[in-house]
């Protein structure tokens, strides 16, 4: 009898359609992004993350409408990551349907954006998204899709973004990104143990024992998978109720 | 037959959006309409009053913008009016937030911040915020209950919460500590989390509200 750990599908969207790289490469298409989230919304998802992998002007245009679609038919929150750069940008995201926006890059490079994001919206709707690798000893930030190290240590940083205002953090291993051989259980302890606001672990579910793995070693708030559910290897219903048969509190 | 009005009170809080589009979705016999005009809100058949972020904001905006009077006369018409997360704080007598803040005092209750300090049942220290699918366990017989079953999982995000009260709480919620997941009384009803993206209990929540006359 307790709040519930969340399992949340996440749906990478280039031109207006699903897609999911292994390591970027070999894309593969995995459908309409309104009906995937609908099928997800149907399996019990608690909640829905859509990553826009497009780098245009239409297709930013293209990624409006398919919000504005989701939001019109699905009725648990969403987030809409990518390309989230200015306050207009997040006020786009909203006014569409978005719940929440995931803020990544544009953090890094102006820290203050995540206060202004989080006086104006509020906490409750500013993800922030953490892309990390290990070095030696430690973590760092990367972006460019994992290619350009920061410098940035990703725990210190998590811990500034909760600072500036961040209602939630999204950690992804760029080691563990579509590998699927689990999460970088170290790394996501160690970042959920040095903030108090929710984490949720991102970056190399494979099999359903990742997920309580997450949960379970990592002290996730929440794990985030995406192409064990898109090809229709397991269902949603499927990982919760291996979840809670982990001693996890799932919406079952 | 015309269509009956159900405005979303817009005071330039936070995201109305999914709010009207959840409406439309249960009740097509409603116009939806998002609004700042006190004439349509004085119309309207059903009233709702939103709300996210930081209380002194919203109280602010609140009171700048007559959001108080309009609402205190809703109140008094006996109209269904329901409250949805800070808009349902809003409701209360006052709020720890933002080092303490006067709200509308339609309610005796205070708000508070959710301890630091709480562990879960692994020793785990609790995230603020309270943020997911949590259990509200119905404490009154009401209409707004209909066909939603009693512990029914619901949507929450907030750091501050409603103290229980007897007189005032139709549904309970526990995060470290038992809090008001629903405020009600008269015409008033008024949650804490978020109807809106509760998927099933919450779409018959608002549809219980759409077919609600005001009356227990």
């Amino acid at each position: 009898m307790a709040l519930a750990k969340r399992i949340i599908p996440c749906l990478d969207v280039d031109q207006g359609r699903v897609v999911k790289g292994v390591n970027f490469v070999n894309i593969r298409d995995a459908g309409d992004p309104v009906e995937v989230a609908k099928r997800y919304n149907e399996q019990g998802a608690d909640e829905i993350t859509m990553l826009d992998i497009t780098a245009t002007h239409e297709g930013r245009g293209t990624m409006i409408d398919t919000v504005k679609a989701i939001a019109g038919q699905v009725f648990i929150p969403l987030t809409v990551g990518g390309g989230i750069r200015t306050v207009d940008d997040i006020r786009t995201m909203l006014n569409a349907g978005a719940d929440k926006v995931s803020i990544n890059s544009a953090a890094i490079f102006n820290p203050d954006f995540v206060k202004e994001a989080s006086a104006r919206f509020g906490a409750q709707c500013i993800v922030v998204a953490i892309d990390a690798k290990r070095v030696d000893d430690h973590w760092e930030i990367f972006t460019h899709g994992g290619r350009k190290p920061t410098g940035i240590n990703a725990v210190e940083w998590a811990q500034k973004m909760e600072a500036n205002g961040a209602g939630e953090i999204l950690l992804t291993s760029m080691d563990r990104d579509g590998v699927k051989t689990g999460f970088d259980l170290a790394l996501t302890r160690a970042v959920a143990d040095a903030v108090t606001i929710p984490v949720i672990a991102s970056g190399g579910v494979g099999e359903l024992e990742h997920l309580a793995e997450g949960v379970n070693q990592g002290h996730a708030d929440a794990v985030l998978a995406a192409s064990i559910f898109h090809f229709g290897e397991f269902t949603i219903q499927q990982a919760k109720e291996h979840m809670a048969s982990r001693q996890i509190e799932m919406r079952l | 037959m015309s269509k009956q009005l159900l405005t979303i009170i817009d005071y330039g809080m936070g995201n109305l959006h999914s709010v009207a589009k959840a409406f439309e979705h249960v009740a097509d016999n409603f116009a939806v309409e998002v609004t700042d005009d006190r004439d349509r809100i004085a119309q309207a058949d059903h009233v709702v009053l939103p709300g996210v972020g930081a209380i002194r904001d919203c109280m602010a905006e609140i009171r700048r913008q007559g959001v108080d009077q309009v609402v205190a006369e809703n109140l008094d018409s006996g109209k269904p009016f329901l409250g949805i997360c800070v808009g349902m704080q809003a409701l209360m007598r006052h709020s720890d937030e933002n080092d303490g803040i006067d709200c509308l005092n339609h309610f005796p209750g205070q708000v508070h911040q959710f301890p630091k300090n709480l562990t879960d049942s692994r020793g785990l220290p609790m995230k603020v915020p309270h943020m997911g699918w949590n259990h509200v366990h119905q404490t009154v017989e009401h209409p707004l209950w209909h066909q939603i079953e009693s512990g029914s999982r619901f949507y929450f995000v907030h750091s501050y919460y409603a103290e229980m009260h007897p007189d005032y709480t139709a549904g309970r919620c526990e995060y470290g500590t038992e809090f008001s997941a629903i405020i009600y009384r008269d015409n008033i009803f008024a949650t804490q989390f978020h109807p809106e993206k509760s998927h099933t209990a919450g779409l018959q929540l608002l549809r219980n509200f759409t077919q609600w006359n005001g009356k227990r």
